[in-house]
């Protein structure tokens, strides 16, 4: 009871990681109905101007933690936005209206580009960073094992659920959430009604890579390394999240990454850790065979 | 005489060999009703898709007469049209949001208003006040037009699932909700039967009246184009073969020969299929 109660908090800690990556798979898709592929490497770089950010600050000798964890959180989201921007700009918009297949492509270099100019710039070693926030509370204690729930998770938790409640908001209620969602559904129309789709569109982008430079952040925090390939791996497990939940819906990203976090913490705990990815990946691709829609997506209906 | 709202020049689109717009110049009055008909295939959308920036024109000029100055619309961007020169339009088929709100479909069309009194997002989420009246001014001007086209009590269903001809109503209400100063509809009436044509020319006259606006009509729908227009300009194979007002049109030889073939007296033009 305590290991798998311990073992779903450390799910939830990495679903909510992957649930703020994949809000950036599915609102892209969303809108433009292509993967970024190359949205792992935004979180990437994320996570990696957290470390930068954090030594820096250290240099400055700023000990105080929560004022260094929200500098560095406002330098990530700065940088990576313009990142990802930058990406849409360069990458994706001279493609629009191409055929489907020239923006993956596209992507997928992207994505392979990032990577290899972060190693170049970063070296390929391992980053280390200093624990930031340490310790934690003893939920339950038995003879043997203890159930810890330490301050790091339980800020990863928090951020995340204030961050998606506040995306639900910024969707459902303001003008450019509403835009978006005019956007998703005929983007001819909404040029029509005057919204500015090319804006509309690199907002969407760089609201995503905000999320996921939040993500790369707290990952640093959890994990206290990073390196050039994380963002391969992390943003392929965020796309099946993003695939679970039915892409192009924003409550099925969440739930999504959610459910592939407590998967791949329980099947790490119960199974063997070797496996674990293959876990994660077989799930997608038996939701893609037999609900190809995934949990909370809409059924494509062709009309005639 | 009414003040012109667009002026149309020379105006003339080629895809390739086909001419689909041939040197075409007509202009359109504010507070009137100006129809396109003509048979199909002889250029009428084409003249609208030069109007709201989806093509450029090869040739020609098409000027729209603000209050704050002329603008050329042929060289703007495709959404600018709509945001800055207030030209609305609808389709011939229905584009409308259907996994949006009724109530939502007109709110959106309001976005540039909403969007600049929410300083760009940050102020909707916060609530500022600026922000909630101007959502409060968007809500209003939605209700009012949600009235006028009788859907109030769907205000909160998908728009997808109302029937056609409501449909077709809340397009060109959401429309209006862009507060143009043109309105360009192509075939509001396709598919509607009698009454609902009835109600739409009603609708419709009821907006010139009342907004002071200038409207583009294209329609094949007979009792709507001669019970509403005020002015008609005839197209056959890109060119204008005839204008003016119904009462000319309809008796004028080139329109019977373009409708029907060959000369006839009496004939009303009808749909050539």
């Amino acid at each position: 009871m305590e290991y798998f109660l311990q073992q779903a908090i450390n799910g939830i800690t990495l679903g909510a990681i992957y649930g703020l990556v994949a809000i950036g798979y599915t609102m892209v898709y969303g809108i433009i109905g292509m993967i970024n592929f190359a949205h792992g490497e935004i979180y990437m770089i994320g996570a990696f101007v957290a470390v930068i950010a954090f030594s820096i600050l250290a240099m400055f000798g700023i000990a105080n933690v929560p004022l260094a964890i929200l500098i560095v959180l406002a330098v990530a989201v700065i940088f990576t936005s313009a990142y990802g921007w930058t990406v849409e700009r360069i990458a994706y918009r001279p493609l629009r209206g191409s055929f489907r297949l020239a923006p993956l492509i596209s992507a997928i270099g992207m994505s392979i580009f990032l990577q290899n100019y972060v190693q170049v710039l970063q070296g390929a070693r391992v980053k280390p960073l200093q624990p930031v926030v340490t310790g934690g509370l003893t939920i339950m204690r038995s003879d043997h094992f203890t159930v810890a729930l330490s301050y790091i998770q339980i800020l990863i938790i928090l951020t995340t659920v204030v961050l998606m409640i506040g995306f639900s908001l910024l969707i459902a209620r303001t003008a450019l959430g509403r835009a978006q969602r005019a956007c998703e559904q005929d983007l001819t129309m909404a040029a029509l009604l005057g919204i500015n789709v090319d804006r509309t569109i690199s907002l969407t982008f760089v609201l995503g890579a905000g999320l996921a430079a939040v993500a790369g952040v707290m990952v640093t925090l959890y994990y206290g390394v990073v390196d050039f390939y994380i963002g391969f791996q992390a943003g392929l497990k965020a796309f099946a999240a993003a695939v679970l939940g039915g892409i192009g819906s924003l409550p099925g990203a969440m739930l999504g990454g959610l459910l592939i976090g407590l998967v791949e913490a329980f099947w790490a705990a119960y199974f063997t850790v070797e496996y674990k990815d293959l876990a994660t990946f077989a799930i997608l691709i038996l939701v893609l065979i037999f609900r190809p829609t995934g949990l909370l997506g809409r059924p494509d209906v062709e009309k005639v | 005489m009414k003040p012109v709202l667009l002026e149309v020049e020379h105006l003339t689109m080629r895809f390739g060999g086909l001419i689909a717009v041939d040197d075409l110049s007509f202009a359109a009055r504010q507070g009137e009703i100006t129809a396109i008909i003509g048979p199909n295939g002889a250029g009428k959308t084409t003249v609208f898709n030069c109007l709201t920036g989806f093509y450029k024109p090869t040739v020609g000029r098409l000027t729209l007469h603000h209050p704050a100055g002329p603008l050329l619309l042929e060289q703007m961007e495709g959404f600018r049209i709509a945001a800055r020169a207030r030209v609305a339009r609808t389709f011939q088929n229905i584009r409308l949001f259907p996994r949006m709100t009724v109530l939502e479909n007109l709110i959106v069309a309001q976005h540039n208003v909403l969007m600049r009194a929410s300083g760009f997002t940050l102020g909707a989420l916060f609530g500022l006040p600026r922000y909630r009246h101007a959502e409060q001014d968007a809500l209003e001007r939605s209700c009012l037009w949600l009235e006028r086209i009788g859907l109030v009590t769907r205000a909160n269903d998908e728009a997808g699932s109302l029937p056609y001809g409501d449909q077709r109503r809340l397009e060109i209400a959401r429309a209006m909700c862009t507060d143009p100063v043109l309105l360009c509809l192509d075939e509001p009436a396709a598919g509607l039967n009698p009454r609902e044509s009835a109600e739409l020319n009603q609708f419709l006259t009821g907006i010139r009246e009342r907004e002071k606006i200038g409207i583009l009509l294209i329609e094949h729908d007979m009792s709507v184009v001669m019970g509403i227009s005020d002015h008609i300009v005839v197209l056959d194979y890109g060119k204008r073969i005839a204008s003016g007002s119904p009462g000319t049109v309809r008796r004028d030889p080139a329109v019977i020969r373009a409708y029907l073939g060959e000369p006839e007296s009496d004939a009303v033009p009808a749909e050539r299929t």
